[in-house]
């Protein structure tokens, strides 16, 4: 029996350093319905789940997989799945019932060339958008971008953080390359890894309001179990959980779910820098795409173009702020990613009139080559 | 290979089953475990587990590698003809070609470093071994990764209770290749061998 935290160097793939890391955080609930190119993570979960006093459920398909973790989150327990695109549209309706019961949970996305069946074995970033926009109605997300196995692991763990302290469900989105690709990962100890569980309520049992927020504008959450009353619905509720189909509820739920997010950006909001202090020309990327970006930043520099790369460690919430501010002062932006066009969009939209804003992108199936960045960046500026 | 040289990139190649992804994760997992070194080791294969086409891409540096992807390799092993057919062009002049001898039959004059993997896999009792004879072969032919390094990789890699039957299997591999080293330095001393394999 291997302890929760397995101390070492390893040479392991993302999607198990994506397990290991689940475990780690003191995820206990795996719902799983296995799918190319995430199938490892369920595999080492159902595996690694009963060293640690944990429950492993396959689960018939992906949506009931998405409703088993938010059933087990309500238990009380830190619960998670994992997904490639066909799964991950199944689970939208039921993303947007986390999002508004407040759920904390992780849905990890290792995404795979699309649309439909695609390309099982090869990888993609074309779900991006999927990601902010899929289920329906108005909402903020967190999702996170792991560029390599020990991101995996490292960002699983800050994906429950942030969702025990925000009480939402919060993606990982990663992508074939990244799930599959092996490199060294080293575990920490356990002191080392710091945790964040929900805040629970305490007093009275009766009169409690589960979805009143505290100081931070979240709500503690009680377990199923512990004798609150507690009522949880996909309806437009009030503070006590009640169904209330009134304008001026909807606005207060409303204000509740976005704010929580939204007044918390620095927080939540997560970037790496490379040479951007002196840029001229500025590469935007995340996950797999910004290994390429790297290698790209340093071709152009050893030709004497100023080019500096911003890596989104969070992709949602989108950092406009940063983008902004930069636009004011750089020649302009390249996003790379695989895809046809997504965050260059969101890139664009933050640059707005102050600078051009290229798309360095790929229909899926492969990276970006960093040449391709290097001669748009030529024929751009 | 001078220890110096700070990246190396090999690619291992053949049909899915044959433990190619095994056999570029225990090159990957010797570097970056027991070598001290970055890797990285990123794979290739088709929807079918079996019989299609595999390719496991290791990059090994003494420094962080951002790219993993491998356009001309310095290392090439191959354990079939449509492998090596599809990548031997790539390979770096002064590259290694290494194959599996009865199973790839070289289209040009290049140096190849050919052992019968499969056969002697055949030969120990285990056909599954082929990958961990061309490892050990690999690891002598190369010197990409230590001797140790590569055992405690194949011993960590593979599943308990075969470790003995795998290092055996990979001792095999790794002493053919010494030969192989052996009989060229003669070659190059004037003595005659068969055209330009190793």
């Amino acid at each position: 029996m291997k302890p929760a935290v397995d101390t070492g160097k390893h040479f392991i793939n993302g999607d198990i350093a994506c397990a290991e890391g689940a475990i780690a955080a003191g995820c206990l609930f795996f719902g799983g319905y296995p799918i190319t190119p995430a199938t490892e993570v369920a595999e080492h979960m159902s595996e690694r789940l009963p060293h640690v006093g944990g429950t492993y459920i396959q689960m018939e398909d992906e949506i009931a997989a998405m409703t088993s973790i938010l059933g087990g989150a309500w238990t009380g327990k830190k619960t998670m799945t994992a997904t490639s695109g066909p799964g991950f549209s199944l689970m939208m309706e039921t993303v947007g019932l986390a999002i508004v019961t407040e759920t904390p949970c992780v849905v990890v996305n290792v995404q795979r060339g699309g649309p439909s069946t695609g390309l099982p074995t090869q990888g993609a970033q074309a779900d991006m958008m999927q990601a902010k926009w899929g289920s329906h109605g108005d909402y903020e997300i967190i999702a996170l971008a792991p560029s390599s196995p020990q991101e995996m692991f490292d960002l699983t763990i800050t994906a429950f953080n942030l969702s025990e302290k925000y009480r939402t469900p919060v993606f990982i989105m990663s992508d074939e390359i990244v799930g599959h690709m092996s490199e060294k990962v080293v575990i920490p100890k356990k002191e080392a890894i710091k945790t964040i569980s929900r805040i629970q309520p305490r007093g009275k049992k009766n009169n409690f309001h589960p979805f009143k927020p505290g100081p931070n504008g979240v709500a503690p959450m009680p377990s199923i179990g512990q004798g609150y009353k507690v009522h949880v619905t996909g309806l437009t509720h009030d503070e006590k959980g009640y169904p209330v189909m009134s304008v001026d509820t909807q606005a207060e739920m409303m204000e509740r779910l976005l704010g929580k997010i939204r007044n918390n950006l620095d927080d939540i909001i997560m970037t790496d820098q490379y040479l951007l202090d002196d840029a001229d020309i500025v590469i935007v990327s995340y996950g797999v795409s910004s290994r390429t970006s790297y290698t790209a930043v340093d071709m152009a520099r050893e030709q004497g173009i100023k080019a500096g790369l911003l890596r989104l460690i969070t992709v949602w919430p989108f950092p406009d702020r940063l983008i902004k501010e930069l636009a004011l002062r750089v020649k302009g932006f390249i996003t790379v990613e695989i895809n046809m066009g997504q965050i260059s969009r969101e890139v664009e939209r933050c640059a707005g009139y102050k600078a051009p804003s290229y798309l360095a992108g790929h229909p899926g199936g492969a990276v970006v080559p960093p040449e391709q960045v290097i001669s748009i960046m030529k024929e751009a500026f | 290979m001078s220890d110096k040289k700070e990246k190396q990139e090999i690619i291992v190649t053949g049909f899915g089953g044959q433990g190619i992804i095994l056999a570029g994760r225990i090159i990957g997992m010797a570097a970056a475990l027991r070598d001290d070194k970055e890797s990285t080791l990123v794979q290739s294969y088709g929807p079918e587990s079996r019989g299609g086409a595999c390719c496991a891409q290791v990059v090994i540096s003494n420094t962080i590698i951002q790219y993993p992807y491998i356009t001309t390799p310095d290392i090439l092993a191959c354990m079939s003809q449509s492998a090596y057919e599809k990548y031997y062009r790539s390979l770096k002049p002064g590259g290694f070609l290494l194959t599996d001898k009865d199973l790839v039959i070289p289209q040009d004059d290049r140096l190849c470093f050919a052992i019968p993997a499969t056969r002697m896999a055949e030969e120990l009792g285990r056909k599954m071994m082929a990958n961990i004879i061309m490892v050990g072969f690999t690891t002598a032919v190369t010197n990409l990764v230590t001797k140790e390094a590569a055992l405690f990789a194949v011993t960590s890699s593979v599943p308990k209770g075969t470790e003995k039957m795998n290092t055996k299997a990979f001792n095999l591999g790794f002493d053919y290749g010494l030969s192989k080293l052996k009989g060229l330095e003669k070659r190059a001393g004037g003595q005659t061998g068969a055209k330009n394999e190793a």
